[in-house]
């Protein structure tokens, strides 16, 4: 075990955890960000993506102690009150249908945003590709991201 | 638990007015009943004093509080589907609620209070739109009566909108929550009495509503399965037999028990073969403090297993040897004429043969539970469960308590497409809280799920069709064989049952002289479960492509051959050519939802008109078409794909026509559809679980691959067919069509029929 400062949405947190432990599960067991989801442990499907530094990245094969003094955005950290262009976006065209895959695509999203304010087709598709939706709501993601695009 | 499927062990009729619509006087007893929270939040200290906050609670599905507040349970389960907005956005129309002011509470599962609540079948809505219709409309019965009697006006005259009753001729107007205090304890009238709303006045229902959690959704905040917190809860992580009847002969748990945070090893007791349908896997579960000690846990377990018969099972030689016992002699399960007469007759044979593999669900959320086992014999349960009291019930078996001891909360579902109908996940959770003594939560893996589903059956086709001199189809011999869901739980079933047939198999509909369908032996070595749309998936895919084989070898079109063959427009049955069989019509009676060739016809005609069926395409493209009714529900379908210049294939443009009676929540019948459409591409081109030794080979997304962005068709135009027939499901429906109408196109692209899935693209 060994003791890690965090950043996290803005904030400094400590934890008490093995230096293995994926972000994904520092997040949800022991800091109750249960916003940030798991899905394959293996970064496989993007359910668990976050920001580190502003970049998507998976959490669930990145281990706290890699995370060192970079700033860590998850979900609930992503705007104050979830008026993120992107998440104004998903609302404007009911992305969700489960929901459960939607924390992580609105974090690549908004990650793709942020580096490329007019991505083309080609470049959604290649930022989203890593983020399966079960459900299949894939065109709604996209028509939302091209929405958010227009109101960054 | 009887080998039944669900999904048609759908409810008692002859207690439906008094389950569906309970008296207050019973929601008031049941709730005198329960312990802390039991009632979700409804106050029912409606005799205070004043400026007490009052309730009006008229049934069990609705409530209005004195501040209009107004709450409508939700007491189906969640996964997607958008039912937890849909049912709700009824009981608020025929109420004239302002729905901005609607709150919905999920209920907890108690089928005696709410009725069914087995959220599976694609039948939610076809179940509940009236008992949702004569819940609203009571308590708006209620409210007009008591602002009238107020007023002095007839009731007649008055009406509800936007929380408010209205009298028109004077223009007065009072919201609910002033008349509570003189509606709470007026007399209820049966549901019976009430009188309904117009269609043409509907505020609510056939409109876009958007899901009620969508915000929550979007700011992460949306509470699933495995986001249930406890004070003192445990990880567990399983390690379940790789072998489906596999037992732990020993295991050494030295390594695991040296991990900080891990607490306990337990051993989980299987049922052996056959495995249940409600029941664990065998297996060693790891206990720990957090769920990543308990996943390293797990991986540390060094476990002898006695493997047991299924060893050397491998499922692709199980496939050949289906496939050639279809040429064979069946179980006869559908005759009409004489197939043998239409042979002799035959013009032209046409013989194929079809192979689809197993599928998982791979809910995007694995399964998790949580279980609080305490001291006095009861159990408190949150879980992602599709069918709360099934989950209730196994749970009761497994701890030998009364299932009225467990107490079910129902998460929202990350996915459920049938996965989670099945309460093994939930029982582990109890057995496992009640061995460490402290709440747990268990945490499938994503190999976990992929290795451990109840899985969609491996099956094989042959059908052997016949044109007689004059070009007309005159004989249809259908064979097919897969592992049936009832061999879950009775390994002696080993014939599909008449519910599995009748999901595309015997009920063919369309006019040919002589059918012959049978079905041949098949044995489950493993977990056979039902996927979103069930035995849909194959054999819409096997008789689709025949048909459009048919109409090539004819010389015709395919959609005009549909709708010849649909014949003039009519009522079908198909029991009486079921040799001791029965059609199920998805457990409705089928006067009640007859199988109408007419209304079959409109969606084929509507979706080749929406498609430009028959014009010219660009080099490089090509349409195919299938129709499909499933779970009541008339679907025709026309996919177009493309093969660019670097020869990849591509899907631009999807065309659905829906024929789903009365439309609830069209941008949820829309979004099922575009959903539907991603759903059926992975099945088509890319998905398949295969074993080897007994055991799965795909153990994550990698293997076992979901199409993605880049692959989803570019285009879903779903065209919902006005209807007042009684509504009827849209989360099945989308997939049977699809699958064989992209496998159509894929023909007219390449000039290579598909007769095994996946092919890969």
């Amino acid at each position: 075990m060994a003791i890690f400062n965090l950043n996290i949405n803005g904030k400094s947190m400590q934890v008490d955890v093995d230096p293995a432990t994926p972000v994904l599960w520092v997040l949800r067991d022991h800091l109750d960000l249960v916003g940030t989801k798991y899905g394959c442990g293996v970064a496989a499907c993007g359910a668990c993506t976050i920001h580190l530094d502003g970049n998507a990245v998976r959490s669930c094969v990145m281990p706290v102690s890699s995370v060192g003094g970079s700033k860590i955005t998850t979900i609930e950290g992503l705007s104050e009150n979830g008026d993120h262009p992107v998440q104004k976006a998903w609302l404007e065209h009911d992305v969700p249908q489960c929901g459960y895959c939607q924390a992580g695509q609105i974090m690549s999203a908004s990650a793709l945003l942020s580096n490329n304010p007019n991505p083309s087709e080609e470049d959604i598709d290649n930022a989203m590709n890593g983020n399966i939706c079960r459900c299949g709501t894939y065109l709604r993601i996209k028509a939302a991201v091209k929405t958010a695009a227009q109101n960054l | 638990m009887k080998s039944f499927i669900p999904v048609f062990k759908t409810r008692e009729p002859q207690n439906k007015s008094e389950v569906f619509i309970p008296s207050r006087r019973d929601f008031l007893k049941l709730g005198s009943l329960a312990t802390g929270g039991f009632l979700l939040g409804v106050n029912f200290q409606c005799s205070g004093p004043k400026g007490e906050l009052l309730t009006f609670a008229p049934n069990v599905y609705l409530s209005i509080d004195s501040d209009n507040l107004v709450t409508i349970i939700a007491h189906r389960s969640e996964m997607g589907t958008g039912i937890r907005t849909s049912l709700p956005q009824i009981v608020a129309d025929e109420l004239g609620a302002d729905w901005n002011k609607v709150k919905i509470v999920q209920a907890e599962g108690d089928e005696e209070k709410y009725g069914n609540q087995n959220t599976d079948g694609s039948f939610s809505v076809r179940m509940f739109y009236e008992p949702m219709r004569k819940a609203g409309a009571t308590a708006k019965h209620m409210l007009v009566a008591a602002a009238a009697e107020k007023w002095g006006v007839p009731a007649s005259e008055c009406t509800t909108e936007n929380g408010q009753v209205i009298h028109a001729g004077s223009n007065k107007k009072i919201d609910f929550g002033d008349l509570i205090e003189k509606v709470k304890d007026a007399p209820i009238p049966a549901p019976e009495s009430v009188t309904l709303k117009d269609p043409s006045t509907f505020t609510l229902i056939g409109k876009d509503v958007a899901i009620y959690d969508n915000k929550a959704i979007a700011t992460g905040k949306a509470v699933f399965g495995a986001d249930v917190d406890l004070p003192n809860m445990k990880i567990a992580v399983v390690r379940r037999s790789p072998v489906v009847g596999a037992k732990v002969i020993s295991y050494k748990d030295e390594k695991t028990l040296a991990i900080p945070g891990v607490s306990q090893v337990v051993k989980i007791d299987g049922a052996g073969i056959p495995p249940g349908l409600d029941k664990p896997l065998e297996g060693l579960a790891v206990i720990a403090d957090n769920t990543w000690a308990a996943i390293k846990g797990a991986d540390a377990l060094e476990i002898e297993w006695d493997l047991g018969p299924n060893q050397s099972y491998n499922s692709e030689i199980q496939l050949e040897e289906m496939l050639a016992s279809t040429a064979k002699d069946g179980k006869i399960r559908r005759t009409r004429g004489n197939f043998k007469t239409a042979l002799q007759g035959a013009a032209k044979v046409i013989e194929r043969t079809y192979a689809a593999p197993f599928y998982a669900h791979s809910t995007i959320e694995p399964p998790a539970a949580i279980a609080d086992y305490k001291g006095d014999g009861t159990v408190e349960i949150w879980a992602p469960t599709q069918h709360p009291q099934w989950a209730r019930q196994a749970v009761a078996a497994a701890l030998d308590i009364d299932y009225q001891q467990v107490k079910m909360n129902v998460t929202l579902l990350g996915g459920g497409f049938g996965r989670k109908s099945k309460p093994d996940f939930v029982v582990e959770a109890a057995l496992l809280s009640k061995a460490a003594k402290s709440p747990v939560r268990v945490q499938w893996t994503r190999q976990c799920d992929l290795n451990h589903d109840f899985y969609h059956s491996l099956s094989a086709q042959r059908i052997k069709a016949t044109i007689d001199k004059d070009g007309k189809i005159s004989g249809w011999n259908h064979h097919t064989v897969f592992p049936a869901i009832g061999a879950t739980g009775n390994a002696d079933e080993v014939h599909p049952s008449d519910g599995e047939l009748g999901l595309g198999c015997t009920d063919f509909p369309y006019n040919v002289p002589h059918i012959q369908i049978e079905t041949h032996e098949s044995k489950a070595h493993t977990r056979i479960g039902w996927l979103r749309s069930v035995s849909n998936i194959h054999h819409s895919f096997a008789i689709n492509c025949m048909m459009d084989e048919l109409a090539e070898a004819r010389g015709v079109d395919p959609v005009q051959q549909a709708l010849e063959y649909l014949g003039e427009d009519r009522n079908i049955t198909f029991t009486e050519e079921m040799p001791g069989g029965k059609y199920e019509n998805y457990g409705e009676p089928i006067d009640a939802f007859p199988w109408n060739t007419g209304r079959m016809k409109r969606v084929i005609e509507r979706v080749a008109k929406e498609a430009g069926w028959g014009n010219a395409l660009p080099e490089g493209q090509s349409l195919g078409f299938a129709s499909q009714k499933s779970f009541l529900t008339y679907v025709a379908c026309i996919v177009k794909v493309q093969k660019d210049t670097n020869g990849k294939i591509s899907i631009p443009e999807v065309h659905y026509a829906v024929d789903c009676g009365v439309a609830v929540n069209t941008d949820r019948i829309r979004s099922q559809f575009e959903g539907g459409a991603q759903f059926a591409t992975s099945l088509v081109m890319t998905s398949a679980i295969t074993f080897e030794n007994g055991k799965v080979k795909q153990n994550n997304f990698d293997t076992y691959q979901i199409i993605r962005m880049p692959q989803s068709p570019k285009k879903i135009h779903v065209h919902i067919v006005e209807s007042q027939e009684k509504p009827t499901g849209v989360g099945e429906p989308p997939v049977p069509p699809y699958i064989p109408a992209l496998c159509n196109a894929m023909y007219k692209l390449t000039g290579e029929r598909i007769f095994k899935l996946p092919f890969g693209a």
